[in-house]
């Protein structure tokens, strides 16, 4: 796969050269308006995005550091001046794949947990599902509101150019557990209409803001009562939490409580939250923490963060928690290579979006290919995230590789290999100026009745020159994305 | 609501009133430092300032001896000092942030920007520079942190239970005031001997005054000099003085019946019956009956109120 950037066809000479590249029609007015642009009103524009974000409180919390004045827990994810941009057309098609991916991932939790149809068909290896850590045996036979299971999915593109030089959308990563980022998502674009309010005048971009009433209208559709005013919490795991600020956010966006585990109890199979005029009913949970945490009753005891008879209630159809318990059999990297064998099989359609080619490294030829490769291969952990316990084959040492190696003869199954993908570049305002950096794009899918989203996502990027690693956790940034109406 | 988030926000107000009220007396003590006086009496000054906080003792484990501007340091800048200024809007930032949620924009955003604006100014030295604009702007910051609460906030229970934090927090806070600035001239209370005396008593009485914004509401209200009596009544009784006892329990009460629920009934009772002992109460008689023992017992039913709060609203059974 060749690079692909999203603004030049052919990307401009160095610095101070006359050669202005050749650029794609839909950053036309962008470059424009850019070229009019300082130094110095930029390097303002940038300062004051960071302070708002500061005194705003839109922060993440890195685990374990502190930086040299001891407060550093709190951090500021980078936030890019340049947005990126997506043609109409390019995202219709994206949005349709999408909607058919999420669709077949769904039916595919559902048949895991109750016929097992794929299963049969042979279509994945049944060891590879049922004795997978993902795998929840609690899940078995528990019927769900609409047969939905990730009720928000966020769904991890990248870009490549094709043999014939054409960027093509492949899907990196499914998250179906309790994908974050949408808070930024929709940060960065309030901020980039303060910034830039003029720019929103040349450009018809698609509104997002709505996200949170999508959202809210997602998990009342998803209540099991009959109830008429479904009661909707979000489960936090508490301001400690990295992606604490997002919960509260989210939260006070749809106007539902945030509730700790603490907060609740369950008596008589119902859940309840604690509140100052007594104990009231909660309907749908939705939950930013993990299924390990979740009930101390049936995952892990030391678990404070749950609350102890979550389950029974769940299972009783009581209460709906989303997303559910036990999606994360559908986003294990194991799991991910048979994805579009799902969309046929369920859906009987021929998947839109691709995936990364993958070598399970299971399977004994796989694993051959992947310890002859190494140094041109990325190999994950495919428990991990956050983009830790991965191997980049081409920037990584000799002994990184050597490392890698001995683990994948050890263990191989913990691993999967995919060709380094050279993400696709887009114009990033880094000290220098404006230079090409590494982009990838998360949209969040929203599964109830019907399945929809906003046009958009979150795009974050790589701000080191040359890296690959767009996680926030490793130094990367974000961008606002637009999505051209016409 | 959650109990959890009536719990945050009433602590949320709580500690920053409790910042404010630290830099109101430590603001009288440093001004008062300021006019000649001798060195007893300047330690008997900062000696009060920490026994009002019941810090004595923990002042004494880390810093022996008093010496202003280590109770001064201990009291604005103090970590492990939990009535220090950085403590209290510490908690009152970290209580906020658990409940951004509750909170409008600018409520927390103000809670966000005091925190972070008091750790600059503590790092570029601005308190050692000039503590008297230092606690100006602990106190601005406490303005500006009530007035967007009330301007900003819905009246609902949450607004309630920031303000009962506020209020219980300042009735206990100027109870503890009036008794360590009395108790400090028990010997003589009942007017100075000399003239020397005299005038001392009046620097004395008017910073006590000037610590809640009471000198100027003396004088409209007495239109009169300054006698102890009449401060003490200011401070405890008059129901028009914003920072007064009585003014504070009215305020508690109010926010408690809005709030009341069906376990709270007796701690209802026992707010409305100390509020209506202040509301029939007479200085002459408090103060035949010694001030210290009254203040003293009414500090005790304060803080039986805030576990009574506690128990029937906060703590989720």
């Amino acid at each position: 796969m060749k690079p692909f950037d999203e603004m030049y066809a052919r990307l401009p000479g160095g610095q101070g050269s006359a050669d202005l590249g050749q650029l794609r029609a839909h950053y036309e007015t962008y470059q424009d308006w850019l070229s009019k642009q300082t130094q110095e009103q930029m390097k303002t524009r940038r300062a004051e995005a960071e302070m708002v974000f500061r005194r705003v409180g839109i922060t993440f919390a890195v685990y374990g550091e502190k930086d040299a004045e001891g407060d550093g827990t709190e951090r500021l994810i980078p936030f890019d001046l340049i947005p990126r941009i997506i043609p109409s057309h390019e995202w219709q098609s994206l949005e349709k794949g999408l909607v058919q991916r999420v669709q077949a991932l769904n039916r595919f939790i559902h048949d895991v947990y109750h016929d097992q149809e794929i299963l049969k068909a042979g279509l994945i290896p049944s060891a590879q599902v049922l004795e997978n850590a993902q795998f929840r045996p609690q899940m078995l036979g528990v019927n769900v509101p609409h047969q939905v299971y990730s009720h928000i999915s966020g769904i991890d593109i990248v870009r490549a150019a094709n043999e014939q030089g054409v960027g093509e959308y492949y899907v990196l990563e499914d998250n179906l557990r309790v994908p974050s980022g949408v808070s930024y998502m929709l940060e960065d674009r309030k901020m980039m209409m303060r910034l830039f309010p003029e720019l929103f005048r040349l450009h018809p971009v698609a509104p997002v803001a709505h996200y949170p009433d999508l959202l809210l209208e997602t998990l009342r559709n998803c209540s099991p009562a009959s109830s008429s005013e479904p009661t909707v919490v979000v489960l936090t795991p508490g301001m400690f939490n990295s992606a604490y600020f997002e919960h509260a956010f989210l939260a006070q966006q749809m106007g539902v409580e945030l509730v700790e585990g603490k907060d609740l109890f369950v008596k008589d199979d119902f859940v309840y939250m604690r509140t100052t005029q007594g104990p009231r009913r909660v309907d749908v949970i939705y939950r930013r923490v993990d299924d390990d945490f979740l009930d101390p009753a049936v995952f892990r005891p030391q678990s404070t963060l749950g609350c102890p008879g979550l389950m029974q209630a769940y299972r009783q159809g009581h209460v709906n928690i989303c997303n559910a318990v036990g999606t994360g059999i559908a986003d294990d990297k194991s799991i991910y290579p048979f994805v579009p064998k799902m969309i046929e099989f369920y859906l009987g359609e021929k998947p839109i979006l691709h995936n990364v080619p993958t070598y399970i490294c299971r399977e004994s030829e796989d694993l051959k290919y992947t310890l002859d490769h190494l140094s041109e291969l990325v190999v994950k952990e495919v428990h991990g995230a956050g983009g830790y316990g991965m191997l980049v084959g081409p920037t990584a040492s000799k002994s990184e590789i050597e490392q890698f190696r001995a683990a994948l003869i050890s263990d191989p199954q913990r691993y999967i290999a995919q060709p380094t993908l050279s993400l696709s570049s887009c114009p990033t305002y880094v000290d220098s100026g404006v230079a090409p950096r590494h982009i990838d794009l998360r949209p969040f899918v929203l599964s109830g009745k019907t399945v929809q989203m906003v046009p958009g996502g979150l795009t974050r990027v790589a701000l080191q020159e040359g890296s690959l690693v767009v996680n926030s956790s490793q130094g990367g940034g974000t961008k606002d994305t637009w999505i051209l109406e016409y | 609501m959650l109990s959890r988030t009536a719990d945050h926000l009433y602590w949320m107000s709580r500690y920053t009133e409790r910042a404010e009220n630290t830099a109101r007396m430590l603001d009288v003590n440093y001004q008062t430092s300021l006019l000649p006086q001798s060195t007893a009496v300047a330690q008997v000054g900062w000696q009060g300032l920490l026994s009002i906080s019941e810090l004595t003792h923990a002042y004494q484990k880390i810093h022996g001896e008093v010496v202003p501007s280590r109770v001064m340091e201990f009291m604005v800048k103090d970590e492990s000092n939990p009535s220090s200024i950085i403590s209290c809007l510490k908690g009152a930032r970290e209580n906020a942030r658990a409940v951004r949620g509750t909170l409008t924009t600018e409520v927390w955003e103000t809670q966000n920007q005091t925190w972070l604006e008091l750790n600059r100014r503590l790092k570029a030295g601005d308190f050692e520079r000039d503590p008297g604009q230092f606690f100006e702007w602990v106190k601005y910051r406490s303005h500006l942190s009530r007035g967007v609460t009330v301007g900003t906030m819905l009246i609902d229970e949450s607004l309630r239970f920031m303000r009962l934090g506020t209020f219980l927090e300042r009735a206990d806070n100027t109870a503890r005031l009036v008794d360590v600035k009395f108790h400090a001239v028990q010997s003589d209370f009942f007017g100075a001997a000399n003239a020397k005396d005299q005038e001392y008593d009046f620097y004395h009485w008017s910073a006590i005054l000037r610590s809640v914004s009471g000198f100027e509401i003396y004088r409209k209200v007495y239109r009169d000099v300054i006698s102890p009596e009449r401060v003490a009544e200011l401070l405890i009784l008059r129901s028009d003085m914003p920072r007064s006892v009585h003014a504070s329990m009215n305020e508690v009460v109010s926010n408690l019946e809005v709030l009341a629920n069906d376990q709270s009934v007796e701690t209802i009772r026992r707010a409305g019956k100390l509020r209506s002992e202040l509301q029939y109460g007479v200085i002459s008689e408090i103060l035949a009956n010694g001030l210290h023992a009254f203040l003293t017992q009414f500090l005790d039913r304060v803080n039986d109120l805030g576990m009574g709060i506690s128990r029937d609203f906060l703590i989720a059974s």
